[in-house]
């Protein structure tokens, strides 16, 4: 480029370099301020959303100024870098080995950042829907034979744009041994991939004995009985030859005889993210108060040759849960929950009674709509109804999100007590135990009593002991005396 | 730019010997029969370290290809791969929206856009830039669209280029269907479609093949294996070659080393001929790999294996011709200086053309729906601008 008189200074801002990007960090500066830089030479390293891209000179001439440094996120659109650009390009063609800086008078690239919304959460093209994080990797991986080291490590794989440009000379041609193939997934089927992969067996150390060496079920079993028996044994050769005596980390995921791996995912994998998530934001208290409830069981008995109640399946559950919703008017801090985002107590109206319900997909909580609002016999109903739905894995998302507070049945395995973990985002959790007649102080004397312990789980940051302890007496006197619900509503 | 074949009177392709002379040929020729022991190997001419191998068959078919003609075809890659290159940096440098790299497909795309005649028409997808290239397309037509510039990026007639179809397969109909027409005229201009491993999956590719078959249209079916859809690597989709599948619509197929442009110009000029003489359809798989990602929005290190591109990084199209042409005394400074003045103007030219591309108007988005002008869509642009113009400021001439 002939010298000129003047230069300008132009700033680049950060592009949206996936389909939708809002924003994108910055890991690394290859220039420093002051530095002369070439077009399309690489100026820094960008992490977006999808991949860790280079970042290619859009000017010829000196950085002025890098306006972020490396490990800031900054948002589409926002300058990045200024340059100052020797003159304006005058339209000719480069000479040869001079690269021609093209600059234009406005800003490259239309200012993106104006027109993205602010929360827009990217969409981006070719990677359908968001996914879960801190799952488990969503795409296997192919492993392959080691191949031949000869090139550089090929580790970051990203496009160097001007690294890919050819130079005619071929000096960098190492031509590796023509015809090799490369390796293939083993062959397999389905059934017998997710049997392996069950199993902990690398597909790809079998020798397949099917049609076109497929991997067949017995191949795999084999190679199972192969790794118990050398486990067993642990001298004689085993039918893995090289994966089973090869320090290969998978080797870890095998099972020992005797042991079952199950992955996890589905209800059991959501299970233990609220768990986690519960157990380690929601500081716990459990308290436990032991009553007689033998007025409770007179008075089911009572209820069952009630013609009202003809057909309905009334149980001590169902005392609990309209004792649990008048003890909740009487206490309704139970009934709400932390919104950490606004940094609010959301109290709720109505009672989502939510009962934990054991169903061959695992633990579900669905629950019951306004449950203040239904007389027992509905009450009564709507647990039947609930727990029939859940086993049969019916049950709607709708029916799953949004409880206020969760009962759990312990009793009908014939437990006493525990230390219920809340279900995440209610303020308490009660669980019931088994009825069992004990000798119990009866007017004055030693009687054989029904008796059950009712545990609460409450969560400390909106719910203090005094309100949980009010709330838990409440639910125990209804239950020791069902009348004096009359006094409390 | 050079529209023509690469060689003095490009006509060489009515030399070929008819298609029927072909069959039972050694090492990849046609197998519209049941597949023979070493059918699936690929044909092959310059193997990757750059040693040209004779071939009983194909040689012929070549015969013309001198010290020029391969140098040339060099030219070609390496301006491709740059014009590549600097499509990819204008992206990163926010000047485009989107860019779908073809690094490592050079040898695929000119190999066999070279051998087409101009009164040929190629119907390709979004990837066939270096395709675009041959057909002698206007550099900054191939950027409008990804610079969302313009809706398309040129006049098909004006290169007899449909230009990109971004649907995927979908251009495998466009392209039987206008080779049923080349049929109805009597003429002996060939359509070629190009689309990607991917796209044999597609319900549009089968049922091209179908129609092609059925009517013997005179269409020629590329396949670039690039091994990756997007991140679905062909092994999923295809138990056989890809090419196996083809005469089972009655299609005769070729499987062909990807990254040897000389074999591919080969398997491309016969099976143009076998269409202008009345020979019907065929299918080219031309087996090679996308280095880089799907497009500038992807990133292939989440899904592939960094051996796996080490291995084909030894394979590449470029290095082996280079390497051909040093060993015949062909690579001398003169003319690699010369090539890579041309690769820098080619890429000024595209970058120039891209920075100086009007940005169109708003109202130019009804302008090319409609062929001819209708009242309702009238109506409709006459809102549109009455809506724009709300936003500039009223004059402030008037009364306050």
């Amino acid at each position: 480029m002939t010298a000129t008189t003047s230069t300008t200074v132009r700033e680049f801002r950060l592009p949206d370099l996936g389909e939708g990007l809002t924003e994108s960090e910055i890991v690394q500066w290859h220039v420093a301020e002051g530095d002369t830089v070439e077009l399309n030479q690489i100026i820094a390293d960008v992490e977006t959303a999808k991949a860790v891209v280079e970042l290619p000179s859009p000017y010829a001439g000196v950085v002025v100024r890098l306006h972020e440094p490396a490990g800031t996120t900054v948002d589409v659109g926002a300058p990045i870098v200024s340059f100052a650009v020797a003159g304006e390009y005058d339209g000719g063609v480069p000479a040869a080995g001079e690269h021609g800086p093209a600059v234009r008078a406005v800003l490259p690239g239309p200012s993106v950042a104006d027109e993205v919304p602010a929360k827009r959460e990217p969409n981006l093209v070719g990677y359908g829907a968001a996914i879960e994080k801190g799952g488990r990797p969503q795409r296997r991986h192919r492993v392959l034979p080691p191949s031949t080291p000869a090139m550089a490590p090929a580790g970051s794989a990203q496009v160097a744009v001007m690294a890919q440009i050819p130079s005619p000379v071929p000096a960098a041609v190492a031509p590796a041994p023509s015809g090799r193939v490369l390796a293939e997934r083993p062959r397999s089927t389905p059934p017998v991939r997710k049997l392996a992969r069950d199993l902990g067996i690398p597909l790809d150390g079998l020798q397949g004995t099917g049609p076109g060496a497929l991997i067949t079920r017995a191949d795999v079993l084999a190679a199972l009985a192969g790794i118990e028996g050398s486990a067993g044994a642990s001298s004689s050769a085993p039918s893995l030859p090289s994966q089973a005596s090869s320090p290969d980390p998978r080797q870890a995921a095998h099972p020992a005889a005797g042991q079952t791996r199950i992955p996890i995912r589905g209800v059991r994998k959501h299970t233990a993210a609220a768990m986690v998530a519960s157990a380690f934001t929601a500081p716990h208290v459990t308290e436990f108060l032991t009553i007689d409830v033998t007025p409770t069981i007179d008075l089911l008995a009572e209820l069952k040759q009630t013609r009202a109640f003809e057909g309905i399946r009334v149980t001590p559950l169902t005392i609990v849960a309209k004792a649990v919703c008048i003890a909740l008017q009487r206490n309704p801090s139970l009934n709400s929950s932390w919104d950490e985002a606004t940094q609010e107590i959301v109290q709720y109206a109505d009672v989502n009674l939510g009962i934990a319900a054991a169903t061959p997909r695992g633990l579900l909580v669905p629950h019951i709509r306004a449950a203040q609002s239904l007389a027992l016999a509905d009450l009564a109903r709507s647990l039947t109804a609930l727990t029939e739905t859940a086993r049969a894995g019916k049950t709607s998302p709708a029916d799953l999100s949004g409880g206020t507070i969760t009962i759990t049945n312990i009793g009908v395995f014939g437990i006493d007590a525990g230390t219920p973990i809340l279900n995440p985002g209610e303020a308490a959790i009660l669980a019931v135990g088994a009825v069992r007649r004990m000798p119990w102080e009866y007017q004055d004397a030693v009687a054989l009593r029904s008796v059950l312990t009712l545990s609460l789980s409450f969560d400390h940051r909106l719910v203090d002991g005094e309100q949980g302890s009010r709330f838990l007496a409440d639910v125990g006197t209804i239950l020791r005396n069902p009348a004096m619900a009359l006094t409390m509503v | 730019m050079a529209q023509d074949g690469i060689l003095p009177g490009s006509g060489s392709e009515e030399r070929v010997e008819a298609p029927g002379e072909t069959a039972g040929q050694t090492g990849g020729t046609v197998h519209p029969g049941p597949s023979r022991p070493g059918a699936d190997e690929p044909v092959q001419l310059i193997d990757s370290s750059g040693v040209r191998h004779p071939h009983d068959h194909y040689d012929a078919l070549v015969a013309d290809v001198d010290g020029p003609a391969l140098q040339k075809l060099y030219e070609d890659m390496v301006v491709v791969r740059r014009i590549d290159a600097e499509a990819t940096a204008l992206q990163r440098q926010g000047e485009l929206a989107l860019w779908p790299p073809l690094l490592g497909q050079e040898a695929a795309q000119i190999g066999s856009g070279r051998a087409l005649r101009s009164d040929d028409f190629v119907f390709s997808s979004y990837r066939e830039n270096a395709v675009a290239y041959c057909r002698g397309v206007d550099l900054a037509d191939i950027l409008r669209v990804w610079r969302g510039n313009a809706s398309s990026g040129w006049d098909p007639y004006t290169i007899n280029m449909a230009t990109p179809q971004v649907i995927i397969g979908a251009q495998t109909l466009h392209a039987t269907g206008y080779a049923m027409g080349i049929l109805n005229d009597g003429a002996d201009a060939v359509a070629v479609t190009y689309f990607g491993d991917g796209a044999t999956s597609q319900g549009d590719v089968n049922e091209a093949m179908v129609f092609a078959a059925s009517y013997q249209a005179p269409v020629v079916f590329f396949c670039q294996n690039n091994h990756w859809a997007i991140s679905e690597p062909v092994g999923l989709q295809a138990h056989v070659p890809i090419a196996r599948r083809a005469p089972g619509f009655g299609i005769p197929s070729v499987r062909v080393d990807g990254n040897d442009v000389l074999a591919c110009l080969a398997v491309t000029r016969e099976a143009l001929a076998r269409a202008r003489s009345g020979g019907g359809p065929t299918f080219i798989e031309a087996v090679t790999y996308r280095m880089g990602p799907h497009t500038t929005a992807d990133d292939p290190t989440r899904y592939r294996d960094a051996n796996e591109l080490e291995d084909w990084a030894a394979r590449d199209p470029l290095a082996r011709l280079a390497t051909l042409l040093d060993s015949r005394g062909l690579l001398e400074a003169d003319y690699t200086d010369a090539v890579k003045a041309k690769a820098d103007a080619v890429a000024a030219e595209l970058r120039e053309g891209c920075l100086s591309m009007p940005e169109p108007a708003p109202s130019d988005v009804f302008r090319h729906v409609y062929s001819e002008p209708n009242s309702w869509l009238e109506r409709q642009q006459d809102h549109y601008e009455r809506y724009l113009a709300s936003f500039t400021p009223a004059p402030q001439e008037g009364p306050r």
